[in-house]
This record gives C-alpha cells, sequence and structure tokens, in this order.
C-alpha cells in the first residue's frame, strides 16, 4: 500500500501529532532508526543529555514546568535500565512521560543478546503502564493511548518498548482522534460523580470551628486552574492552609491564610494546627509518612476529609470520614458552588479564636537560626537568593537533602509549577537535569538548582548538554563537604558517627565550570554572597555558584522519625525523649 | 493492617480468607502485572487462576484467593484497579453469596490390603477414577476446597498420594436479569 510508512516513521508522526515539541534522549543500537527519522525532520527538537538517567529527569522538569508531558527516547538494555530511577521517580511524583525504549529485534529477544534486557519486565513496577509493541501497525494506537494514559486521572510515566525491526517495518499511521481507548483503561469521573459526599463535606467545614486545609501536589497536577479555585475556596472559608512538598506555590506564601509547609522539616504552626484541627480538607495530598509522623497520634481529634483522583490512596494510611474521588479543579469548584448555594458561613468567633492560637504558635518563630559571623549560613543563602529573584520570572529546581528542605522552608514560592523537587523517591542527581528540562520549556525565565555538593555530583555529566543547547541554568550549591541530611542524621541518631557521609577530594567547582565553558563562582563570606547572587543571574550562560556555608548546621524545626506533630524538635538543644528516639532509629 | 513506615493505630478487623475475581485484557505481560502488585506491595496470594472467558477471548478472569482484614483487602482492590488492563474487581466474600469449587487430581499408591478403602473412601466423596493408558489409580475429585481437603486427609491416612490441585475458582450465585 502506498500510505505505508516505516515503524520509525510512525513514531515521529505519533509525536508531531501529540504535539510533543521535545525530545530527551541519548542514542544507541537499537533507536538508530528513530535516530535516523529524527534527522530528517525539523518540527521535534532533540535535547542530547550525556546519561539517560539526565534525560528523564530532564523530561520530569520539562513536564512539570510546562504541565505537558514529557518525552524520552533512549536505547535498550543500559539506555533502558539507565531511566528506571526516573521512571519511579515520575511515578512517586506523578509526572506524566512518555518513556520510548529501543529493543532488540525480536527474532533476538529471549537470546541474551548484545543490549538485550527484558525491559517491560524491568520497569512493570514503575511505570504506570508499558508496552512491548510487535506488531507496526499497532505503533500509532499504542502511541496515543500511551500519551492519553499518562496525562489521563493521576498522571504518570507510560513506557513504549520497541524492537528494532518493528522500526524498519512499513505499516499504516492511525491518527488520535480514530483510537478509542475503552473506558475501563482510563480514570473517567462520572459526571454527577460524589455529589452527596461533596455536600456533606461542604456542610463539615462550614461547622468546623478549628479547620485546616492540607494541600498537596495532586492540586498543582489539576492544573493552575485548580490552584486558582483552591484560593478561592479556602478565602471564602477564611481557614489556614498549609502545603505539602509537592504543593508548594498551590497558595502563595504571602497568602494571609498560609502557615506554610507541613511535616517533617514544615513550620511549627503547620504541624501543630494539623494536630488540634478539628476538620481537616485534604485536597491532592496522600498522607505521606513525611507529613503524618507517627500514626497513632496524627491529628487525633479531627474529622477528615479527602479529596484524591486516585482511589488507591483513600483509607491507605490515614482512614477518612469523606472522601471525594475525583480532580481537584472539578471537585473544587462544585465545591463552592455547593458553598455559595447554601449561604454557608463559618462560625467567625471560632475562627477568630483558631486564629490566635495559630498565631502563638507563630510567635515560637521555627526557623529561626543564629546567623552571627562571616561564615554563611545555607538558610542564609536561600534567603538571599529568594530577596534577589523574587521579581523575575523563577523556577528553583532542588536536589535531595537539607539544602532541599531550606529551600522549601526559605524560598517563598507564590505560583504554582515554579518549585521541581523529588518529592516521593528522593532522588538526589534529580535537581540538575530537572533545571535543564525547566530550562528548554521555559528559555527566558530564570531557573536555578538549589543543590548540595554531594547530590550535583550525581548528575553533573549533564554540564556538557547544559552548555551545548546554551541553557543558561544557574547551579546554587550549598557546600558544606557533607551529605548532609545523612549527618544530621547520624548526628542525632547514631552517636556522632559520621561514618561515610563526609566527601572528601570534592572538585574545584569553579573550575569544573570552567573547564565546560560554563562560569564559576564562589562565595565564601556573606559579604561576598550578595555579589555572587547577582552576578550569577545576570550572567547569560551556565552557571556553578559554588557558596560555602558553615559545615554542621542541622536543618530544624524537625519531627524525628517515630514522633508526632505536636513533639517537634525546634533545635539541637531540645532532646527527644529517648524511648521514641530507639524507636524511630528504625524508621527511615 | 494498613501499611505506612509508621504502625497503624488500631487494627480494626480481623484476617480473613478473600476470594477476588479480576476480569482483565488478555495480553501480554498481564497475569505479570496482577502477580507483581501482590508481591510488590506484601500482600498474599494463597492461590491463583487465570482462563478465559468462554464468550470473549480478549478478556481473562483471574480467581485469586487471598487473606487479610477487611482493610487490606480493601487496598488490594484498589491498588488492582490502578492497572490499566483491568477491567473490574469482584470480591465475592462481599457479594454475598459465591459458590467456589476446585478440581484435583490425586495419584494413589494402591496395595492390596489398602485397596478396599481407598475405593470406599473415594466412592463416599465421590472421586472419579480417571481411565489411563498405565492402568494407574488416578482419581478426579472436585468441589469446594473444605471438601477437597478432608477428602486428601482421609486417604492420607490410608496411603501414599501425591496430589495436584486448581486452587478455587468461584462465581457469584446473586440472581441476575438474562439480558445482562
Amino acid at each position: 500500500m502506498n500510505n505505508e510508512i516505516t515503524g520509525a516513521e510512525i513514531v515521529l508522526k505519533s509525536l508531531a501529532e501529540q504535539g510533543v515539541e521535545v525530545v530527551f534522549g541519548y542514542p544507541g543500537g537499537a533507536v538508530l532508526p528513530i535516530y535516523d527519522t529524527l534527522f530528517k525532520q525539523n518540527s521535534i527538537k532533540h535535547v542530547l543529555v550525556r546519561q539517560e538517567g539526565g534525560a528523564i529527569h530532564a523530561a520530569e522538569g520539562y513536564a512539570r514546568s510546562t504541565g505537558k508531558t514529557g518525552v524520552v527516547l533512549v536505547t535498550s538494555g543500559p539506555g533502558a535500565t539507565n531511566v528506571v530511577t526516573g521512571l519511579t521517580d515520575a511515578m512517586m511524583d506523578s509526572v506524566p512521560i512518555v518513556c520510548i525504549t529501543g529493543q532488540v529485534p525480536q527474532h533476538l529477544i529471549g537470546s541474551d543478546a548484545f543490549q538485550e534486557c527484558d525491559t517491560t519486565g524491568i520497569t512493570r513496577p514503575c511505570t504506570k503502564h508499558n508496552y512491548l509493541v510487535k506488531d507496526v501497525n499497532k505503533l500509532s494506537s499504542v502511541f496515543h493511548e500511551a500519551f492519553t494514559i499518562a496525562q489521563n486521572g493521576r498522571p504518570g510515566p507510560v513506557l513504549i518498548d520497541i524492537p528494532k525491526d518493528v522500526q524498519f517495518a512499513s505499516g499504516t499511521y492511525e491518527e488520535k482522534n480514530k483510537i478509542i481507548i475503552p473506558s475501563h483503561r482510563l480514570f473517567e469521573p462520572s459526571p454527577d460523580f460524589e455529589k452527596n459526599k461533596i455536600e456533606e463535606a461542604v456542610e463539615l467545614i462550614s461547622k468546623a470551628k478549628k479547620p485546616i486545609f492540607y494541600i498537596g501536589g495532586g492540586c498543582i497536577n489539576s492544573g493552575p486552574k485548580a490552584s486558582t479555585l483552591v484560593r478561592e475556596f479556602i478565602n471564602m472559608v477564611g481557614s489556614p492552609v498549609t502545603m505539602t512538598l509537592m504543593g508548594l506555590g498551590v497558595v502563595g506564601s504571602s497568602d494571609k491564610n498560609s502557615l506554610g509547609m507541613l511535616g517533617m522539616h514544615g513550620m511549627y504552626e503547620a504541624n501543630m494546627a494539623m494536630h488540634e484541627c478539628d476538620v481537616m480538607i485534604n485536597i491532592g495530598a496522600r498522607f505521606d509518612d513525611r507529613v503524618t509522623g507517627r500514626l497513632d497520634a496524627f491529628s487525633p481529634n479531627s474529622k477528615k476529609i479527602h479529596i484524591d483522583i486516585d482511589e488507591s490512596n483513600i483509607n491507605k494510611t490515614i482512614n477518612v470520614d469523606v472522601p471525594i474521588i475525583g480532580d481537584v479543579k472539578q471537585v473544587v469548584e462544585k465545591m463552592i458552588t455547593v458553598w455559595k448555594e447554601k449561604k454557608f458561613q463559618i462560625d467567625d468567633k471560632a475562627l477568630k479564636l483558631w486564629w490566635n492560637k495559630i498565631n502563638k504558635w507563630k510567635d515560637v518563630d521555627c526557623l529561626n537560626y543564629n546567623n552571627e559571623g562571616k561564615q554563611i549560613k545555607p538558610q542564609y543563602a536561600v534567603q538571599r537568593l529568594y530577596e534577589l529573584t523574587k521579581n523575575t520570572k523563577t523556577f528553583v529546581t532542588t536536589e535531595v537533602g537539607q539544602h532541599q528542605m531550606w529551600a522549601a522552608q526559605f524560598y517563598k514560592f507564590e505560583e504554582p509549577n515554579r518549585w521541581l523537587t523529588s518529592g516521593g523517591l528522593g532522588t538526589m542527581g534529580y535537581g540538575f537535569p530537572a533545571a535543564i528540562g525547566a530550562q528548554v520549556g521555559h528559555p527566558d525565565a530564570l531557573v536555578v538548582d538549589i543543590a548540595g555538593d554531594a547530590s550535583i555530583l550525581m548528575n553533573i555529566q549533564e554540564m556538557s548538554t547544559a552548555v551545548q543547547y546554551r541553557l543558561p541554568v544557574k547551579i546554587f550549591i550549598l557546600n558544606n563537604e557533607y551529605m548532609g541530611m545523612v549527618r544530621q542524621w547520624q548526628e542525632l541518631l547514631h552517636g556522632g558517627r559520621y561514618s561515610e557521609s563526609y566527601t572528601d577530594s570534592l572538585p574545584d567547582f569553579v573550575k569544573l565550570a570552567e573547564s565546560y565553558k560554563a562560569v564559576g563562582l564562589r562565595a565564601k563570606t556573606t559579604d561576598e554572597l550578595d555579589d555572587v547572587i547577582t552576578q550569577m543571574i545576570e550572567t547569560k550562560n551556565t552557571v556553578i555558584a559554588d557558596i560555602w556555608v558553615t559545615k554542621e548546621e542541622n536543618c530544624f524545626p524537625m519531627i524525628q522519625s517515630g514522633s508526632a506533630h505536636n513533639e517537634m524538635m525546634l533545635s539541637k538543644d531540645q532532646k527527644q525523649d529517648k524511648k521514641s528516639a530507639e524507636k524511630g532509629k528504625i524508621l527511615v | 493492617m494498613n501499611k505506612s513506615v509508621y504502625a497503624s493505630p488500631d487494627q480494626v478487623s480481623e484476617t480473613k480468607r478473600h476470594i477476588l475475581t479480576v476480569l482483565v485484557d488478555n495480553e501480554p505481560g498481564v497475569l505479570a502485572r496482577v502477580i507483581g502488585m501482590f508481591s510488590g506491595r506484601g500482600y498474599n496470594i494463597d492461590s491463583l487462576n487465570v482462563a478465559e472467558v468462554s464468550n470473549d477471548e480478549n478478556i481473562s478472569r483471574i480467581t485469586i484467593v487471598t487473606h487479610g482484614t477487611s482493610e487490606v483487602v480493601s487496598q488490594i482492590e484498589k491498588q488492582l484497579l490502578r492497572i490499566v488492563p483491568v477491567h473490574s474487581v469482584t470480591n465475592l466474600d462481599q457479594e454475598g453469596s459465591s459458590v467456589e469449587a476446585e478440581v484435583a487430581l490425586v495419584y494413589i499408591y494402591i496395595s492390596e490390603t489398602n485397596k478396599k478403602k481407598v475405593y470406599q473412601l473415594c466412592d463416599l466423596y465421590r472421586a472419579r477414577k480417571i481411565e489411563n493408558e498405565n492402568n494407574t489409580t488416578i482419581f478426579e475429585i472436585a468441589g469446594a476446597s473444605e471438601r477437597v481437603n478432608r477428602f486428601i486427609k482421609e486417604i492420607n491416612e490410608i496411603t501414599k498420594v501425591e496430589i495436584v490441585r486448581s486452587g478455587p475458582v468461584a462465581i457469584s450465585s446473586i440472581q441476575k436479569n438474562e439480558e445482562e
């Protein structure tokens, strides 16, 4: 037939029809036909990373900052196994990704061929769904279904494994709108979904005396409109609101109702309010263990409303009173309608008392730290970074560890999709490639990776990528020569035996940057800090800013493992009781 | 008990046996997805049975016997529904009434001394002798798992046996309209 094209061409045509603008990838034997087709076209841009792990984190950064689906293209065997961490990361944090992997030709599958691995087998638990495409005529329908599944309901990564012979074979292309996806393969909230539960929930909120909204990443995944609606509803109620690490930005930091982040390194007032509230409204969060602390002491006296798109999150760790399954945007919109229709009004007097109590907790000033001397405190470095970038459109990514928590505590986010961090999986090495992805999606914005000296080395090879594509990503390293969070736990729980958490022989980050033809800057004292940050922002090139910070600073406040929300440690001097410390030690 | 880093506050209900039937698209890897979910999340599979549903070759029915508290089993059901090719999950123990059966094939080591007893017992349980070319004594018994258990226990007391069991399959016995 005349209208037959090759499998590789079907891949590119499917991507183009899905509106894909950029693919992050790395070539290899089993994807050469696709790379050949890529070479012959101009509509889809390819960003060549330096290790496949970088490709998938870059795609995550791109997806989270733009709201679009990130696309990855890698080869078979090691190409596929190198993306496993990123797939798991995207699975945990619900990031829409389509990952294309090459596979050895079908007649070699199962023969332990060169660069063969059981890709669909390895990635089954860390993808929302995956495919091994054996028939070229099914390729386009698989692609269109894959994109729909990646974005639909609770988003996540989808992998498509394509044997090399299928890439060469000829077949017909089917357009997106010709593909019918059976409804059981998707999440379809019914039009009148859970209406009664919504009314029940809104009535419960109206009767609350000590309400708190607990906002998670689901609000961000639901799109910017969801954040607007959530803010509107919270304002109508006048209730305090706290956000998870993934939910930062849904409600602005400067919003009068915001108590900031909650959880293990969250704000004292947020955790205390969670503990003492009488109605908790969880929107798009999943009662993660970093948030709840000890379960038997988690918010013991509250009625709990839980809005989640994924039914498996309901009653998974915390039993709730009013579950609502659905998309945040749609559910909150209905809640607002019901609130208005029924002319609900919250008990103002009680709310005022509640706020008084919260303001007393705020007076504790839990983020207070000793900022004496010329040495730069990591907290101060993030504060200065915020002050000097707050008037610019800025995206902040992080690696994982102390610097991540200081970034979450001290950088203030006013909008959703500006904060990209690895929450669920906690992947060191995420931030820099994610920043590259965010910069690709937003060429004119300022993109800063707040990093630690240990984390940054996990994907440092991507310097080469950033420079090649002239991506002016800024790497802001809080350098304490330690794996800071590991060291902190060793100090608090393992008798100060700093086993393997000190990094000897760190590179000279300034020279490292220069060797990649990027710009390296360094601040050793508070006097130099502002100049370095300003210079970093103004440089139209990739920059590593090596900020030397005090070495043994701890991240506080902290709920130690095994403790409850009302048992926060505010400083090192405050000792946890020994018994619960021992119990907590075995936890993560 | 719910699963979390932190121990659950209160164990709400007792551990019970549950039969789940899962309708899935008949595509490669679907069984691996289902059993991988069980092993990956630390749930139990007591027995498992897969077969195509007769009237539609694109759909298979997986029957899984598991045990757990009702909280755990409800979580299992929800996790199963997240798997893309899964159509539906039915917990037959919550459906009210259902009928279950399994098949066992039993190779019986027979001698002149125990022959009479063996045949009597097989008769009692309506186990059927399966003819075969080697003329060995192989019996087939079908029915509820408990009945099969009892038969095996009693025959074991008489002589040495080898057993293979299918694991139970089950179907809801609630009256349905014919159009469905």
